[in-house]
């Protein structure tokens, strides 16, 4: 995507949005997370959520998909100018995830992802680690929130 | 993990069943291949996580779930094994994950959870509040995941 110098701390990222229609909201519970007011609309209903909800980790899982096509994006640009191109690593994990409000059948969700800090890795000499902070909005409401680490290349000597 | 309680099913487990110290066995799921691509297919597509010459080359050294698999299978052995039944009235987050060690195919991964503290709410008489961490390990006892979180869970009524 980029080379670990490239990150600039503030610089914020639309990462464009996710709608969470019911059946999706029902298919994911069932699979990951089979709890009666993500299954079913009644349940819902009738918990503290007043509708049905999407699992807290389909709301994260959403993310993940609209950043790596954000990356994608990104990546296709710059192997079109051509040159070494670098490769994002995975992440080493996530600090303060926060689902602040409850996502309903229906609801379109709103990304963006911060940069916070771009430092090297202590371990590793080719590779950094970028910290950023994401949020999701319905309307002009935060409903998620996590600060995320994501193993970035080093630009090695005269790469562009 | 989120706020909202079935009230309709029997309730086995309160706060007060929850003792700092206390490890619970969540079971365990082993990953298969399809599910593993079929997952990032989904929510993550990366290459790492897709085919075996894309994971070799990568940091993660071979085919490896996405860290995002690894903690839905988290919930739902979760959800299986001590949410059902229990006076569960979700969690407001996490406050820390980390992917320790890439999960390979036909990996076994078996959960616990280690009640850390309790603690009850000034505020909510009906409210527990559960620190709790849980660690997912493979077959050779090595952790992939670790987290800790805050559950919130309804305490016993009194007779």
């Amino acid at each position: 995507m980029r080379w670990l110098d490239e990150f600039v701390p503030g610089e914020t990222f639309a990462l464009g949005s996710h709608t969470f229609d019911a059946d999706a909201i029902v298919a994911f519970a069932r699979d990951f997370d089979p709890q009666p007011f993500h299954l079913d609309e009644d349940a819902g209903r009738a918990s503290l959520f007043g509708g049905l909800a999407a699992s807290g980790w389909h709301v994260a899982c959403a993310w993940m998909k609209l950043w790596i096509a954000h990356q994608s994006r990104a990546m296709a640009e710059r192997a079109a100018r051509g040159g070494l191109q670098p490769i994002p690593g995975p992440s080493p994990g996530f600090d303060d995830m926060r689902w602040l409000r409850p996502v309903l059948a229906g609801d379109t969700v709103a990304y963006t992802t911060t940069i916070l800090a771009a430092r090297p890795s202590k371990s590793r000499p080719e590779w950094g680690i970028v910290d950023t902070t994401s949020e999701g909005r319905v309307a002009d409401t935060v409903v998620f929130s996590f600060t995320g680490h994501i193993f970035m290349p080093t630009r090695p000597e005269g790469a562009a | 993990m989120s706020e909202g309680r079935d009230t309709m099913a029997e309730t086995t487990r309160w706060f007060e069943d929850f003792a700092p110290g206390a490890v619970h066995d969540l079971g365990r799921r082993t990953m298969t291949r399809d599910e593993i691509v079929a997952f990032a297919a989904d929510w993550d597509p990366q290459p790492m996580h897709l085919d075996e010459a894309s994971g070799e080359a990568s940091l993660l050294g071979g085919l490896a779930a996405s860290g995002w698999h690894t903690a839905c299978v988290l919930m739902r052995l979760f959800a299986d094994n001590l949410l059902a039944g229990s006076a569960s009235l979700g969690s407001p987050g996490i406050d820390s994950l980390k992917w320790l060690r890439p999960v390979r195919p036909d990996d076994t991964l078996a959960l616990t959870m280690t009640v850390l503290d309790t603690r009850t709410s000034a505020k909510r008489p009906r409210l527990g509040l559960i620190s709790a961490r849980f660690d997912m390990t493979d077959a050779g006892g090595a952790t992939a995941l670790t987290m800790t979180c805050t559950l919130m869970m309804e305490r016993r009524p009194t007779p």
